[in-house]
Order: C-alpha cells, then sequence, then structure tokens
C-alpha cells in the first residue's frame, strides 16, 4: 500500500482537549487548545516542549484514549479519511486494529499470559493464525535481544526495560501505518537504545507516520524529520 | 462466520424495569454487534442484574424492546416473547454464564453430562459424538478430560466456573451474557479464567455482555464500557476512554475510589 499522494496519514484540526474534575471541586484544566498537527507518510515528527505542556495528552488524544473537546483528528483509515473525534466506538476499535498503533510507557496485560502470547496478540485479533503470530512475534523479540527464556512467561515481573521491549515489540509487530510513541527508549541501556531507533528507522522508512515523544538527545536527532512545538495555552481558572 | 456485521445483534430500545415504587432500569439504550464485549459497571443496585436479567429473558421489563437477530436474520423482540416461543425462536443462541456455577451448572449431573446436556436439548443424539464434544470442551477449558464421569460437586471453584463456561458455549452461541463472572474466584485463579474467557470469545468472535463491578476485569475483557447508577446508563465510550478520562462526576469517583496496588 502507498500513501504518497500527499493527504497526511493523520492530521488535527483545531484540536482542544480539557479536564473537569469533578470530584475535586469541578477544577478544569485546559491542556490542549487549536493544536494542528499534519503528519505524513515516512515522517516522524517528535514533540517538543518541556514537561506538563501537553505532549502525553496530545498522544493520548490522537489514540483516542482522551476524549477531544473540540476539532478534528483525521486520520487515513482504509482508502478513506476518518475523524476518531465523532467516530463510532466500533470504527474506533477498527482503526486501532488496523491503522493506528500506540506504544505506550507501560505495560498493560493480563497477568499469567506468556509474552510471546501478549506480543502476538494485535496480529491475532487481526485474524492471523496463532502459530504465524507467535513465529513472528520470536522474530522481533529476537531483535530486541530479549533472552528465550523469558518467552514463555508473563511479562509482569520483567525489569523495566524488559517490559518496555515487551512493549515496543507488541507495538511493532502489526506494522500499523500510524505510530504512536511515547519515551520508547526511557528505561533502555545503550545497547537497547540503538536496537530500537534502528527498528523505528526501519517503520519510517517503510512509509510508517510516527509521532514520538522522546526525551532522550540521540534518539530524537536518529528519529525525528521535524519537530512540533505545542501551541502555549492559557491556564483556566 | 456467517453472521452479518453490518446490523447489530441486539439493539435494547427504551427498556425500563420497575419494581413496586423502585426503577431498576431506565430507559437503556444501546446496540451490540457481533463480536463485540460489552462491560456493565456501576455499584451492587445500580440495575446491571436487572438489565441482564432483562435480555435473558428471566426478567419481564416494565417498557421497551430488546431486538435480537436471529440465524436467520429475523428480527424478533425477546421483551414480547413467551418462554416457549423464545425457545424455538433463539434456540441456543445465548448463553448466560452466573456469578456463582452452582447456579448454572446441574450439580447432580457428571461433567461430561452438564456439556453434553445443552447438545441434547439442540437435538443431538449420537452418544459418543455427544461424549467427543464434551471431553474437547473440557480440554478447551483445561479440564483433565480424565474427569469427564465425576460430579463438578468435587471440583474447586474454578474448575467448576470453567465448566459452566464449557456448557454455554458448546452449543455454539452468538450472544453470551455474564454476571461477575470471575467474582467468586480467588485472585489467581481470576487471572486464568480472564485469560481463557478473553481467548474464547476472541477465536469464537463471541458478542459478550459482562456485569461487573470489578474496573480491572472489565478493562481487560471489554471493548466498550456502560457505566450505570440509579438504574441509568450515566456514561459509555470505548473502555480505556471511561477509565482514562471519564466525564461524569460518578464515574469520576468510580475510577478514583479504585485502591492502587
Amino acid at each position: 500500500m502507498t500513501h504518497d499522494d500527499g493527504t497526511p496519514m493523520i492530521e488535527t484540526r483545531g484540536l482542544s482537549k480539557s479536564f473537569t474534575l469533578h470530584v475535586q471541586g469541578e477544577i478544569k484544566l485546559a491542556v490542549l487548545a487549536g493544536v494542528d498537527l499534519s503528519v505524513g507518510a515516512g515522517e516522524c515528527v517528535v514533540l517538543d516542549g518541556p514537561s506538563g505542556v501537553g505532549k502525553s495528552t496530545l498522544m493520548r488524544t490522537l489514540y483516542g484514549n482522551y476524549r477531544a473537546d473540540a476539532g478534528a483528528i483525521l486520520v487515513r483509515h482504509a482508502g478513506s479519511q476518518v475523524d476518531l473525534v465523532t467516530a463510532s466506538p466500533r470504527l474506533a476499535l477498527d482503526l486501532r486494529r488496523r491503522t493506528l498503533g500506540y506504544i505506550s510507557q507501560f505495560l498493560r496485560v493480563i497477568p499469567r499470559v506468556p509474552t510471546l502470547e501478549v506480543v502476538a496478540e494485535p496480529l491475532r485479533v487481526r485474524g492471523l493464525d496463532g502459530q504465524e503470530a507467535r513465529e513472528r512475534a520470536g522474530a522481533l523479540l529476537e531483535r530486541l535481544a530479549l533472552p528465550h527464556r523469558l518467552w514463555s512467561l508473563s511479562p509482569v515481573t520483567f525489569s523495566g526495560g524488559e517490559q518496555q521491549r515487551v512493549n515496543i515489540a507488541r507495538g511493532l509487530l502489526a506494522a500499523h501505518p500510524i505510530l504512536l510513541v511515547d519515551e520508547p527508549t526511557a528505561s533502555l541501556d545503550a545497547a537497547n537504545r540503538s536496537i530500537v531507533v534502528t527498528l523505528l528507522q526501519e517503520a519510517r522508512a517503510a512509509g510508517t507516520a510516527i509521532v514520538a515523544i522522546c526525551h532522550d538527545p540521540a534518539a530524537r536527532e536518529a528519529l525525528a524529520t521535524r519537530f512540533y512545538s505545542l501551541p502555549s495555552r492559557e491556564l483556566a481558572a | 462466520m456467517t453472521t452479518s456485521v453490518d446490523s447489530p445483534l441486539l439493539t435494547v430500545e427504551g427498556l425500563t424495569k420497575r419494581f413496586g415504587t423502585r426503577m431498576a432500569c431506565r430507559d437503556i439504550e444501546f446496540s451490540l454487534w457481533p463480536g463485540e464485549v460489552v462491560g456493565v459497571v456501576g455499584e451492587s443496585g445500580s440495575g446491571k442484574t436487572t438489565l441482564l436479567g432483562c435480555i435473558a429473558g428471566h426478567v419481564t421489563p416494565t417498557a421497551g424492546r430488546v431486538w435480537f437477530e436471529t440465524r436467520e436474520g429475523d428480527k424478533v423482540d425477546l421483551a414480547a416473547l413467551s418462554e416457549s416461543d423464545r425457545r424455538r425462536r433463539l434456540g441456543h443462541d445465548m448463553g448466560f454464564v452466573h456469578q456463582n456455577p452452582r447456579d448454572g451448572l446441574r450439580l447432580d449431573v457428571s461433567a461430561g453430562g452438564n456439556i453434553g446436556e445443552p447438545l441434547m436439548r439442540a437435538g443431538m443424539r449420537h452418544y459418543g459424538a455427544i461424549r467427543g464434544l464434551a471431553a474437547e470442551w473440557l480440554g478447551r477449558v483445561e479440564i483433565d478430560a480424565a474427569r469427564i464421569d465425576e460430579s463438578p460437586r468435587r471440583f474447586s471453584g474454578g474448575m467448576q466456573q470453567r465448566l459452566q463456561i464449557a456448557r454455554n458455549l458448546v452449543t455454539n452461541p452468538r450472544l453470551v451474557l455474564m454476571d461477575e463472572p470471575t467474582g467468586g474466584l480467588d485472585v489467581s485463579v481470576q487471572a486464568k479464567l480472564l485469560d481463557l474467557i478473553r481467548q474464547l470469545v476472541a477465536d469464537l468472535g463471541l458478542a459478550v455482555i459482562l456485569v461487573t463491578h470489578d474496573l480491572g476485569v472489565a478493562r481487560l475483557l471489554a471493548h466498550r464500557l456502560m457505566v450505570m447508577q440509579d438504574g441509568r446508563i450515566v456514561e459509555t465510550g470505548l473502555t480505556d476512554q471511561v477509565l482514562d478520562d471519564p466525564h461524569e462526576p460518578y464515574t469520576q469517583l468510580l475510577v478514583s475510589s479504585v485502591l492502587p496496588l
């Protein structure tokens, strides 16, 4: 599939997001206001700005994990453009299954499910045969240098760096055309960091549109084709 | 799969149930598509179980409709069907997994008999075939097939629950209603059962309505959530949206009240 006709893979228009904390005195926090971001195939846009500026909120909103207050998130999905902000839950789920991947900082899995199954799941939900899904999952874990003896264990008790690599394998395996990546190298040593950077570069070269949060200077330089600064906002009272 | 994914399997319209002066369900509306797992969360007394009962036919709604698409593609209103019509039109298209396996199993019948019985009710007559399927399903729910002739009374709670699941799924239903399916189990048993349910649901393409007060269970199993309070659905959305970005005051309270581990 090619996406080189110039249409962005993901594009926000006037995206706004606030939180109203009903159980804490109705405090309203306006985090995103009027965000216009456009990412094409083969681009990697790294979000800029200090902690607290709303980078993670933007990532979660782009994934539909947080619900936008206003604006649009236009995503190229299955040959047409859909707005994630107004999409039905079914469409949003299909979009996540096939188009929009998210590598978060934290691994959340059912306890006692083996690592290999955890990683293979995104292919299983697309209907791929279990054996083939596991083989492809294994090949990726191999590249991420996750020791074989861990594959049959649940990742729940793994170290931070091991969990992060499981999360990255799980996020990369299904080769979503759009990938949101939150601090992919945060808990990794230098050797593993460079493996992850290479994998993400390969995804980018294959045409994946990537939005990333990444504080590690070397990884930022290696991944970014562009930086994006979140517009400053007024804190609501 | 032969079922159409373009139309909902179940559509609930204006469903209301009054017990005396108490409104257990008020004007409930939602649709469920094949293969979808919808979690219904809320505190005790919020109307979750009554809603499930109205769909299962255990409770007669005061008002509203429960449209179910049969295998033939007809839409029938379950709220208006008599018990015998319900059986005839629905066949074994709907299963019900009770919180307490003793409510869903026949304890005076062997494990194999518990799985074979729904097959016989569905018209299967060949003893060997029934026994073969029973043994196969024991394996699928990770019970040693050598225990096929044992009474489920001698099973642990987790095994009984897995047996109840096998009994419900052996007839290949399209919709399974689950009322706190992991509720009475030890945490270690719960994790394994959750994984089993998740796999079976995915492999069989089942639609599930899952009633639970455990937000962790809902997060791991449900695609979508409906939050109920005082008989009403107060918030709906993708499971992770509702849990990570709750909008309604009641949902925020519910989510913020979960004790961290």
